[in-house]
């Protein structure tokens, strides 16, 4: 345990001596306040509207705002973590540090366990971004906090998972931009995965849409905790990581 | 200290170790040399657990690399060839990570940081970052980071190469006096590195084992000397070994005669030449002229000559004089 804080706290840092955890944190920051800004530009129109109509529709944040907000933040997620996992590994292994890892008395399963869990610290870093435009809705309105805890509490668990896949893959190459776009593609495979079966209703478009990301982020937003969505996602990123150290034993007999 | 057994490396298609075998004892330091590709850096992998063996063993300390890995690595410093260096790190901070990665305890951490940045004198660069640093420098913070457990072995890939004569003289210097309470196997291509800092000597080509002595024997066998395998049988019945050892050490030229075996009436004799003689000719005429059957003739250690003759071609012409400059500083 000592020893994944340990790698877990440099990773931190080589995040934040590094452009990329700022760039993520900015760019996520900047879309997620477009978005915001026009969410909330549309939400104020239509509870004028019904004021001067006579009251008849209600406006309510958390529906028309927060919810499609968050839901759309599960998509933009997709493109972010790529960028915090590319270099995971495969820096190590082309400026040669990995042997240093690998030849101190620290566990594969540490290195690898210090080095999601910095990822998904800074993940969670850049979530926070987004907390800023919803402290607003809070300042000025009375949205209800227990679903917005349960979307955040679902990004985090589906960025958990992907942060794990791309791990995975960062272990398979020592190029980095190779890293992150393969990253990209699956996850943007396992987004599409619920596409292709919406109108379908055999055991493999079941079994595909099982196995999108993204489907199982559909109830967190709704503000509903499902335990099958929270297995889902758990395992989907045990078993990441268990790959990800059979590819890092594997290195040991390739390289 | 070290032990390697019969190890053997194979990778997809070629085999980068074939079947070695040395030891190492306690406080010696060793030089690991070879052409480039020999399979030095392959050996070293090994050793440090980075890489496992095809087949055959090795041990550091009494410990397995495959069966106890993790014993072994908290009695190793290992500096690759590159040394393994986060740029966006400070020095001091740098060191501090590699020590708590070793398991040094907090409370000695300070202590044993203090300790490698004098040692390897990296007191007026400890604040800066690493990424920022000299070639020189960064060498030395690599080695700063193999000792700073106080490692029972050392194992250093070419620990000198890319560095500037005065750099390389520093570096030997540091080598030396960690020799002693560490056991030191550093490999290098270069001939005069070994003459330099290291007791025995590990000569490797292309995956085989070529020889394992002390340096001073070594050279003498490498400058130019030639050795012969003589195998003599008396034409009747048994010869006399001292006889026949005596005439061969008659024949002009020859420097020693060691009798290796005897097989019932057949003897076998090592014979070396003085340097730069030639001596096979005047051995067979010498042998049969005294009645005996010559049943075998043939030069040995050609591969150690040749090995020689590609390190001595690796070795950079401004080496030695530049060594000197550095000695007079």
């Amino acid at each position: 345990m000592k020893n994944v804080l340990l790698i877990c706290r440099k990773e931190l840092k080589s995040y934040f001596a590094s452009p990329i955890a700022y760039a993520v944190m900015a760019i996520f920051g900047l879309i997620f306040g477009w978005v915001f800004f026009n969410a909330t530009r549309e939400f104020i129109r239509f509870s004028f509207q019904s004021q001067m109509m006579g009251g008849g529709g209600t406006a309510n944040i958390n529906d028309q705002i927060i919810r499609p907000l968050l839901g759309f933040t599960g998509t933009i997620v997709l493109f972010l973590v790529p960028m915090i996992t590319m270099r995971l590994f495969a820096e190590e292994k082309r400026t040669g540090t990995i042997e240093l890892l690998l030849t101190s008395p620290v566990k594969d399963i540490e290195i690898i366990l210090g080095k999601w869990l910095g990822a998904v610290l800074l993940f969670g870093c850049v979530l926070a971004m987004s907390m800023i435009n919803i402290a607003l809705l809070f300042a000025w309105g009375k949205p209800d906090l227990k679903p917005v805890l349960v979307a955040y509490l679902g990004l985090l668990l589906q960025g958990g998972t992907l942060l794990a896949i791309g791990a995975l893959i960062s272990t398979m190459t020592r190029n980095q931009i190779i890293a992150g776009i393969a990253t990209f593609f699956v996850s943007l495979l396992l987004w599409l995965l619920s596409w292709s079966t919406a109108f379908d209703s055999t055991w493999i478009s079941s079994l595909l849409n099982y196995l999108s990301i993204v489907t199982h982020f559909e109830n967190f937003g709704k503000g509903v905790i499902d335990s099958k969505d929270v297995v889902f996602y758990l395992s989907m990123t045990f078993f990441a990581l268990f790959l990800t150290s059979r590819s890092l034993e594997s290195l040991r007999w390739r390289a | 200290m070290i032990k390697v057994e019969g190890l053997t490396k194979r990778y997809a298609r070629t085999i980068a170790v074939d079947n070695i075998s040395f030891e190492v004892e306690k406080g010696q330091i060793v030089g690991f040399l070879g052409p480039n590709g020999a399979g030095k850096t392959t050996t070293m992998r090994v050793l440090t657990c980075f890489l496992p063996p095809t087949e055959g063993s090795a041990s550091v300390g009494g410990f397995d690399v495959l069966s106890q890995p993790m014993e072994v690595k908290k009695r190793i410093g290992y500096l690759p060839e590159t040394p393994p260096l986060y740029p966006e790190m400070e020095v001091v901070e740098y060191l501090r990570f590699v020590g708590k990665l070793k398991g040094i305890s907090s409370a000695d951490l300070a202590r044993r940081v203090a300790e490698v940045t004098e040692r390897c004198a990296l007191g007026d660069v400890s604040a800066k970052l690493i990424g920022k640093l000299s070639k020189g420098f960064r060498q030395r913070v690599g080695l700063a980071q193999a000792i700073i457990h106080n490692p029972a072995v050392l194992i250093l890939d070419e620990p000198t190469s890319g560095l500037d004569p005065k750099q390389i003289i520093e570096i030997r210097e540091l080598l030396r006096s960690l020799a002693g309470e560490h056991t030191i196997i550093l490999s290098t291509h270069i001939l005069s590195e070994v003459e330099h800092t290291c007791e025995r000597v590990i000569i490797i080509d292309r995956g085989k084992l070529v020889a394992i002595d002390s340096v001073a024997n070594l050279t003498n066998r490498l400058r130019g000397a030639e050795a012969v395998a003589v195998e003599v049988e008396a034409a009747g019945g048994q010869p006399n070994p001292t006889e026949v050892q005596q005439r061969l050490e008659q024949v002009p030229g020859v420097s020693r005669v060691v009798m290796k075996d005897s097989k019932g009436s057949r003897l076998s004799f090592e014979v070396e030449s003085l340097q730069g003689r030639h001596v096979r000719a005047d051995v067979a005429r010498s042998v049969v002229s005294a009645g005996w059957n010559l049943n075998e003739l043939r030069s040995v250690g050609l591969s150690l000559e040749e090995v020689f003759l590609q390190l001595t071609a690796a070795e950079p012409k401004e080496a030695e004089p530049a060594d000197e400059g550095g000695q007079k500083q």
